[in-house]
C-alpha cells in the first residue's frame, strides 16, 4: 500500500465513521420528543429576591437559636461542637463584626451588645461566583446565589471570595454527626468536601413556601405579639413588602462600600414603627 | 529462523497466558447470579397504574442521562415539574420522587450497580430510603 492509497482509505473511513455516529444519535433518541418541563403553577418567582431583618424584633439570642434550627434542621446542617469544622447557614454574631465600618466608641450599650443575625446576602454582584472556577455556584435569574453540590470541587475560592464569612467547607463527612432520625429526608445532606451555605431556601420557593428563617421569625411575632422581624419578598416589585418596609424605613447593609450590593437588608434601630 | 533461548520464551509465555487468564479459569462453571432488581415495593404495588416515568426499556438504558437532565433542570434551572412523553407530570427529585417508589435501593439500584461494578455517588448526599436489613 503506498501513500495515496493510505489516504483514501483513511478519507473513506472517517467519513463512514462521521455518518456512524449520527446513526448511533438518532437510533439513541428513542424516548422522544414529547417529554419537557414546566414551571409549577405553586412556585413563588421574583425577579432578585430579597430579606429585611428588623432586628429590634428579636428579644435575644434564643430567638435567633429558633431561626438557625429551624434552618439548619431542615437542611441536614450537621453540628460538630467546635469552630473549626463548624457548619453555617444562618448565624449571629456582634454588631462591631456584622458592620465593622461602623463602630462607634459611644454607641449604644444596647446595640453594642445584641447579637445580629447573618446569613449568605445574596448579593448582586456576587464576588464568590466570579471566582468560582467550576460554576458550581452560580447566580440565578432570581437573584438567588445558588450552590449546585453535583459541581463544586471544594477548592474554597469562594469562601475566600466571600466578605460576610457566609460559607462553611466540609471537612468531615456531616454523616458522621448527623442522626439519622433526625435527617430531613427530602433534602440531603453534603458530602465531605464541598462548600455550602444558605440558600434562600430555593427547594421551598420551589414548592410556594416562603424560607424556613421567615416562617420561624412569624412564630415568634405570635409569641410577642409584634411585627415579624423578617421580610422577604421581590426587590424589584414596588409593591412587595419588602419593598415598602425599605421606603418608610432607614435601612442598612452589610460593607456596602465592597459594591456587592447585599440583597439583604438591617432594621436596626427599634421603636415603635420600626 | 532461530529462536534464541526458545525454551525459556516459551515457558514464559505459557506462564503469562495462565496468568493472564487466570481469572477465567477460576469461574469457569461458575454460575454468576444475574442482576435482578426488584421493583415488588409496597408503593409500587399499590399504584393503578404501574409505569415509571418513562418506558421500561428507555429507563433500563438511558435512566443516568435522565437524572443528570433531571439534576440539571432542578438545581441549575429551577425547574421541578416533568412532563413525560404521555404528558403526566411527576415532581423533579430523586429522593422524593424516584425513590418513593423504588423504597428498596439494596434490591433496585445496587442490584445492577454491584453486579456492574459501578459506583454512583448519589448516596454521599442524598438519603437512601430505609428499608430492612435482609
Amino acid at each position: 500500500m503506498n501513500r495515496r492509497q493510505f489516504l483514501k482509505i483513511a478519507g473513506i473511513s472517517s467519513v463512514l465513521g462521521l455518518g456512524g455516529t449520527s446513526v448511533v444519535n438518532v437510533l439513541t433518541k428513542g424516548r422522544g420528543e414529547a417529554s419537557h418541563i414546566v414551571t409549577d403553577e405553586r412556585a413563588l418567582t421574583a425577579k432578585r429576591w430579597a430579606m429585611v431583618i428588623d432586628v429590634s424584633k428579636f428579644r435575644n439570642e434564643e430567638d435567633y437559636k429558633k431561626l438557625s434550627k429551624a434552618c439548619h434542621s431542615i437542611h441536614n446542617v450537621p453540628d460538630f461542637g467546635n469552630p473549626k469544622d463548624e457548619i453555617k447557614w444562618i448565624w449571629t454574631d456582634t454588631y462591631e463584626h456584622t458592620f465593622p465600618t461602623q463602630p462607634n466608641e459611644y454607641i449604644e450599650e444596647d446595640i453594642k451588645n445584641k447579637p445580629f443575625v447573618l446569613l449568605c446576602n445574596h448579593c448582586a454582584n456576587p464576588p464568590c461566583v466570579r471566582v468560582c472556577p467550576t460554576k458550581a455556584t452560580f447566580k440565578r435569574p432570581d437573584g438567588i446565589v445558588m450552590m449546585d453540590q453535583h459541581r463544586c470541587i471544594g477548592c474554597r475560592f469562594c469562601m475566600a471570595a466571600c466578605p460576610f464569612g457566609a460559607r462553611s467547607f466540609n471537612y468531615k463527612d456531616p454523616r458522621l454527626v448527623l442522626k439519622p432520625e433526625d435527617e430531613n429526608r427530602e433534602y440531603p445532606t453534603r458530602t465531605i468536601g464541598v462548600v455550602e451555605k444558605c440558600t434562600f431556601c430555593f427547594e421551598r420557593l420551589a414548592k410556594g413556601l416562603i424560607p424556613a428563617c421567615v416562617e420561624a421569625a412569624r412564630e415568634i411575632a405570635k409569641e410577642t405579639g409584634t411585627e415579624p422581624g423578617m421580610y422577604f419578598g421581590d426587590l424589584d416589585d414596588p409593591n412587595s413588602e419588602v419593598r415598602t418596609v425599605l421606603s418608610t424605613h432607614y435601612t442598612i447593609r452589610r460593607k456596602p462600600e465592597l459594591g456587592t450590593e447585599p440583597s439583604v437588608f438591617y432594621v436596626i434601630g427599634g421603636g415603635k414603627n420600626a | 529462523m532461530r529462536l534464541y533461548g526458545g525454551g525459556k520464551i516459551i515457558i514464559g509465555l505459557i506462564i503469562f497466558f495462565f496468568l493472564v487468564t487466570f481469572p477465567f479459569f477460576l469461574n469457569a462453571g461458575k454460575v454468576n447470579a444475574k442482576p435482578e432488581p426488584k421493583i415488588d415495593t409496597p408503593e409500587i404495588q399499590k399504584l393503578v397504574e404501574k409505569k415509571c416515568v418513562e418506558s421500561k426499556a428507555f429507563m433500563r438504558a438511558e435512566h443516568m442521562k435522565l437524572l443528570n437532565e433531571w439534576r440539571d433542570f432542578a438545581v441549575r434551572d429551577g425547574q421541578r415539574v416533568y412532563v413525560n412523553s404521555e404528558g403526566k407530570q411527576f415532581t423533579i427529585s430523586l429522593q422524593n420522587t424516584c425513590m418513593h417508589c423504588h423504597s428498596n435501593k439494596k434490591k433496585f439500584c445496587d442490584e445492577c450497580h454491584n453486579y456492574m461494578a459501578v459506583n454512583p455517588y448519589c448516596w454521599n448526599c442524598h438519603i437512601a430510603p430505609k428499608e430492612k436489613e435482609s
